[in-house]
């Protein structure tokens, strides 16, 4: 029979060993346990939910970049084209203005030829001129010491007057 | 089914060991008591003397054995070899007619089995009870408020449990967020289960925290000490949870926060039960009485469970070990023989109470978890 009969003294001991136990284990055991548990599951949580999120950010930068990098290319390639064609543009003009130059040159060059020809010409007209003046005078010295030959040439100029 | 034939003959060796060595231990016994017999023939007037020739007469008594092991004593006794007995005298503490006695239970040792005007008798219907001696009966009732053995296993294993759950609770405070280590990764899925599988799930989410220290508690008050009333030596081996009284104090711990945390809605429910014929109720009140008893058979089935549990797996244990020497009276050869039938049995009793241990924790747990959740669950609207 005593074993299904509750002892007084037994059931006194275990409701205060229980008591003390409990409400001691609940400040110094459960109570921080418990925190620390709920705690580690938060930071868990905001561990992951953060990643998610870095890991969009990541994406959004890897995005963003790539349009900056598609950018700078088209920015760099229509630098490029800009600087070809004013490169072209230079390159014509200096040929338009070169060949405009070489023309002016030339033309000055021919006009001073042509001018340095006449200047040329025209004191060697004077010169020949002055020595068929000389020779004539010379010969026509020498011719008209004589008066029949002076008389003979004479005549010849008036046929020749005559005859225009 | 080579490596099942090698599994079996480890098993056998180890059975075989065990054996020997309990053999070791019955032999030393026998020797002794043998010895002691001899020693104590001509002092035929003295308690162990007159205890062994009752004890020769009767021949092995596996029912007082059993009953000695399962029931509350007021010493604790580690080993007991022929005479010579280890034992622990634990304070006795009376109330009597008022005033406080306190002295040793080691006081009892005498022949009379009394102390001043107080006897602890070991045969007869208050075996293992404090009286008033034969001489000085009367008077006012004898309040035994003595730290038995089992008073003691449950200091001890309170003292226990403080030790390891604050060591515990350290250890997450100091290394916060981090995983766990040690004692701490080994208790934190228990813990992480009653939290998860047995308040969440019974109370539910919104409520639950409340109740969680207690239940902490009771799972592992109980838990730790099936497994200590498992173990044989000192300190285990002293049958707490087997105790009606120790069940009963946990069960009305379970009843008094149940009642005490039941909303309106719970008592409501109780005394006008929805969704019965009103003649049930009126004239009679049939279903209110059907209620309250229900109330009460609540915690009275958590204490009768884990109370038969527990006892009837140490019952059967020891059980095994009678067996060994019941079948060694009729004759030592069959007593060694049983013995190895006997061992192999209380292995797998010990495995199966290992199992115990846990269900009846886990069980005494969830079913409190689920009157707290009857107690505080909302009214439904439909």
């Amino acid at each position: 029979m005593e074993l299904i009969t509750p002892g007084l003294g037994l059931i006194f001991w275990m409701t205060l060993v229980f008591l003390a136990l409990l409400l001691l284990l609940k400040k110094f055991a459960w109570i921080p346990i418990l925190k620390a548990l709920k705690d580690r599951e938060d930071a868990i949580t905001d561990a992951l939910s953060s990643a998610v999120k870095a890991q969009e950010e990541m994406k959004q930068l890897q995005f963003s970049n790539e349009q900056l990098l598609a950018e700078a290319k088209n920015e760099r390639d229509s630098i490029l084209n800009e600087a070809r064609k004013i490169k072209e543009k230079i390159i014509e003009e200096a040929r338009l203005k070169a060949s405009e130059e070489a023309g002016n040159i030339t033309a000055s060059a021919l006009e001073n030829i042509r001018n340095e020809k006449m200047a040329a010409f025209t004191e060697l007209k004077n010169e020949v001129g002055q020595l068929s003046l000389e020779v004539a005078k010379k010969i026509l010295e020498r011719e008209l010491s004589d008066p029949k030959k002076q008389e003979e040439f004479s005549r010849h100029l008036l046929d020749e007057i005559k005859l225009n | 089914m080579r490596k099942y034939f090698q599994s079996l003959t480890r098993f056998f060796f180890r059975t075989v060991i065990l054996i020997s060595l309990f053999f070791l231990f019955h032999g030393l016994t026998s020797f002794a008591s043998a010895q002691e017999n001899v020693n104590q023939v001509p002092a035929s007037d003295s308690v162990f003397a007159k205890e062994h020739k009752e004890k020769k007469a009767e021949g092995f008594n596996a029912g007082d054995m059993i009953m000695e092991h399962v029931v509350d004593n007021h010493e604790w006794q580690i080993l007991e070899i022929g005479h010579f007995a280890l034992k622990v005298p634990l304070p006795v503490i009376i109330i009597y007619g008022g005033k406080l006695f306190t002295f040793s239970s080691s006081r009892f040792d005498n022949e009379e089995r009394s102390y001043i005007g107080f006897s602890l008798p070991e045969e007869g219907p208050d075996k293992g009870k404090i009286i008033r001696t034969a001489a000085v009966t009367g008077g006012p009732k004898v309040y035994d408020f003595s730290i038995t053995k089992t008073v003691l296993a449950i200091i001890l294993s309170a003292l226990l449990m403080l030790f390891i759950f604050i060591s515990v609770a350290r250890a997450y405070t100091r290394n916060l967020n981090k995983a766990p280590k040690g004692m701490q990764s080994l208790l934190e899925p228990l813990i992480l289960f009653i939290r998860d599988d047995i308040a969440k799930s019974s109370i539910g989410e919104k409520k639950y925290e409340k109740y969680m220290p207690y239940l902490l508690t009771i799972f592992f008050f109980i838990f730790l000490n099936n497994v200590l009333g498992l173990i044989p030596i000192f300190p285990g081996g002293a049958n707490v949870t087997g105790n009606i009284a120790v069940t009963m104090v946990m069960a009305v711990f379970t009843f008094i926060l149940t009642s005490v945390s039941g909303n309106k809605h719970y008592w409501v429910d109780i005394v006008n039960t929805p969704g019965v014929p009103w003649w049930l109720k009126l004239p009679v009140p049939l279903m209110p009485i059907v209620e309250i008893i229900g109330l009460i058979t609540k915690p009275f089935v958590l204490m009768v469970r884990l109370f038969a549990n527990i006892t009837a797996g140490h019952i059967i244990a020891l059980g095994f070990v009678s067996l060994i020497f019941i079948f060694g009276a009729m004759n030592v050869a069959l007593g060694y023989g049983v013995s190895v039938v006997s061992v192999a049995f209380m292995i797998f009793m010990n495995l199966l109470e290992l199992l115990v241990a846990f269900i009846q924790a886990y069980v005494f747990t969830l079913l409190s978890a689920l009157y707290f959740g009857l107690a505080t669950m909302e009214p439904e609207h439909h």
